[in-house]
């Protein structure tokens, strides 16, 4: 982790210490910042009421009359130094997802929003592939849907998942967000916006190029589907997903076992090793895409 | 027991204090907006501080009761009507089965709220009753209330009884000026030097664009950030970071234009830099701010903040003392 620059402190009001681990997005910065969260959620310190990993930064929410603000930056920065050394490694979930990419909805919503789209003329997936140097939508399609991607962060609303793709910087795909937001997405669209893909769980305002669409419900309150049943948020930090490419007959077929209360997703345990995965992302990558298979 | 709605008003929910917890999955705090009126109006029923009330903005509902129960209305200044006439508010009244409750228009402020002897007893959802719309959970069916709803009520507790008030000193004033004193700090160093000035020294106008997740402020001059090589993944606009998580009262400024208070809805994370947090002492003065109020952002440092968060629980501390018993 010596690339890494130590990590910048400082509050948020009088309630929240908020720490950039890197201003850049990377595999170690993430990983540093799910170290520290994970053990301070492991010490269960007094007065730390919410702690939320980031990208590359974490943020914690304490009440200062319980701890004091430089008593709570001290806790951090310690945990900071016992994690700073060790070989970051993970015991997750792989996770599959399957997507119905340009599909009709998110394309009628594309179309109600072109004023607000860097490039009108066209769609997001074929802006996309162009400005990502794809020759078509369907190489696009496959370099999307290829290599596995980290759940980087949950948030903006409820249960939706932030999530970054294991493949080396020059691969990796980067949009821009739309010029102007979107007042309206499907839900579940799968949506993209700098180097980020994200599963849009409830429908709403969003500003991020849209590409597919999921079957998969990933938060729902009523916790129907077996996967939901321990918590109505499906995602959590760390989760590996494999987007898998479906058709419009997989699709309608899954809507109506979601429907059915019968729909089920591919999830396998996995653990993962930072370092084991920079030495060679892509042989890495095929072992843990393997491990779906089982 | 239950309460009918017969006209909803502007946008009533229900709140308790919150849902903490579950800001990682991107699930807010939630509750009560001002909180310090929502305990004051529970107290003034005899109701733990902690029961769900209806959280009325800008213009307050009417409401039908269907059995005897004793209320109270504390926060906004609008006069509530018992069946036409004018009652107190910050006094807890009885209202019998039969009676309508309605209002005035709000004079002051922007949330009105309702207690109710027993608590509104809709389910708790991740421990709390609060109403959280955008993932459409709490309060009654996740959403704002509709005419026609029926409001459960639980049974009142042995210190429910008309009569109790509060001195004025207790009871929180509106405003229509204020300032809002804002610890700096996030992203604030990506301010150019003289923003980092205008932002304190400029009077902010509230947009129309205020309510449960954030108020948006106007007719300050621009903020610009400092350019710079964006980082990667970061986004173009100078005002954009990695996406990461928000604090609440955290102010945001999409592209320099227009700050946003983040208040208890918050949306949990994003992309856009935030350059300080109003302190914890002045987020209920936020939600009592009507489109148009004018505001200033105060700069303070912690030991600051520290101390206007101490005198603020003495003020609730006196407050429990005096409605005790």
């Amino acid at each position: 982790m010596s690339a890494l620059p130590a990590a910048r402190y400082t509050f948020g009001g009088d309630e929240h210490v908020f720490v950039e681990i890197a201003e850049d997005m990377s595999l170690p910065a993430f990983f540093k910042g799910m170290a520290i969260t994970a053990e301070l959620q492991r010490r269960r310190a007094p007065g730390v009421t919410e702690i939320c990993p980031a990208n590359a930064s974490y943020l914690v929410r304490f009440d200062p009359d319980v701890i004091a603000p430089d008593a709570m930056v001290a806790l951090l920065r310690e945990i900071e130094s016992s994690v700073g050394s060790s070989a970051f490694e993970l015991q997750t979930r792989i996770v599959e997802i399957p997507v119905l990419y340009n599909d009709p909805w998110t394309h009628e919503t594309q179309m109600r929003f072109r004023d607000r789209h860097q490039d009108p003329g066209s769609t997001d997936l074929e802006y996309a592939a162009r400005i990502n140097r794809h020759p078509s939508v369907e190489a696009f399609v496959q370099a999307h849907s290829s290599a596995p991607w980290f759940v980087s962060m949950v948030g903006f609303v409820a249960g939706l998942p932030f999530l970054f793709q294991m493949v080396e910087r020059p691969q990796q795909l980067e949009v821009p967000k739309y010029l102007r937001p979107r007042t309206d997405t499907p839900k579940l669209t799968v949506g993209h916006g700098g180097c980020f893909s994200c599963i849009y769980s409830v429908r709403g305002a969003g500003g991020y190029q849209m590409f597919g669409i999921t079957p998969a419900p990933i938060f729902d309150p009523a916790q129907k589907l077996p996967y939901l049943k321990d918590m109505m948020v499906f995602f959590r930090p760390g989760d590996i997903v494999k987007w898998k490419p479906i058709t419009r007959e997989e699709y309608d077929r899954d809507v109506a076992a979601v429907d059915a209360g019968s729909f089920d997703l591919r999830i396998r345990p996995v653990s993962f090793s930072l370092q084991k995965f920079l030495n060679d992302p892509a042989a890495y990558n095929t072992m843990l895409l393997e491990q779906l298979s089982h | 027991m239950s309460i009918e709605v017969v006209k909803p008003g502007l946008s009533t929910t229900v709140q308790d204090l919150g849902r903490p917890g579950y800001y990682h999955l991107g699930i807010p705090l939630s509750g009560a907006l001002d909180q310090y009126s929502c305990r004051l109006a529970n107290l003034l029923v005899g109701n733990d501080e902690s029961a769900a009330v209806l959280e009325c903005t800008l213009l307050a509902p009417e409401l039908a009761f269907t059995d005897n129960a004793i209320i109270a209305v504390a926060g906004a200044q609008a006069t509530p009507r018992i069946n036409g006439k004018d009652v107190e508010s910050n006094a807890s009244l009885a209202v019998k089965a039969g009676d309508t409750l309605g209002f005035d228009l709000m004079k002051a402020g922007a949330r009105t709220y309702i207690a109710v002897a027993g608590g509104i007893d809709v389910p708790m959802v991740l421990g709390s009753r609060s109403t959280y719309a955008l993932g459409a959970i709490g309060g009654l069916h996740g959403r704002k209330l509709a005419a026609g709803d029926r409001l459960p009520v639980g049974n009142p507790g042995r210190e429910a009884r008309a009569g109790r008030t509060v001195d004025i000193g207790l009871v929180s004033s509106m405003a229509k000026e204020l300032a809002l004193r804002v610890l700096p700090g996030l992203y604030f160093h990506r301010l150019t030097e003289s923003s980092a000035d205008t932002f304190f020294a400029d009077t902010w106008t509230v947009a129309s664009e205020a309510d449960r997740i954030g108020y948006r402020y106007r007719r300050g001059r621009a903020l610009h950030f400092l350019e710079r090589q964006q980082p990667f993944g970061a986004g173009s606009d100078p005002s954009n970071i990695v996406d990461a998580g928000y604090p609440y009262g955290s102010i945001q400024v999409p592209g320099g234009l227009e700050p946003i208070v983040l208040l208890r809805d918050a949306v949990s994370g994003g992309g856009y830099a935030m350059i300080g947090a109003v302190i914890s002492a002045d987020m209920d003065c936020i939600a009592q701010m009507q489109p148009n109020n004018k505001a200033r952002f105060l700069l303070v440092d912690m030991p600051l903040a520290l101390s206007a968060r101490a005198e603020r629980q003495q003020r609730l501390v006196r407050l429990r003392a005096a409605l005790a018993g």
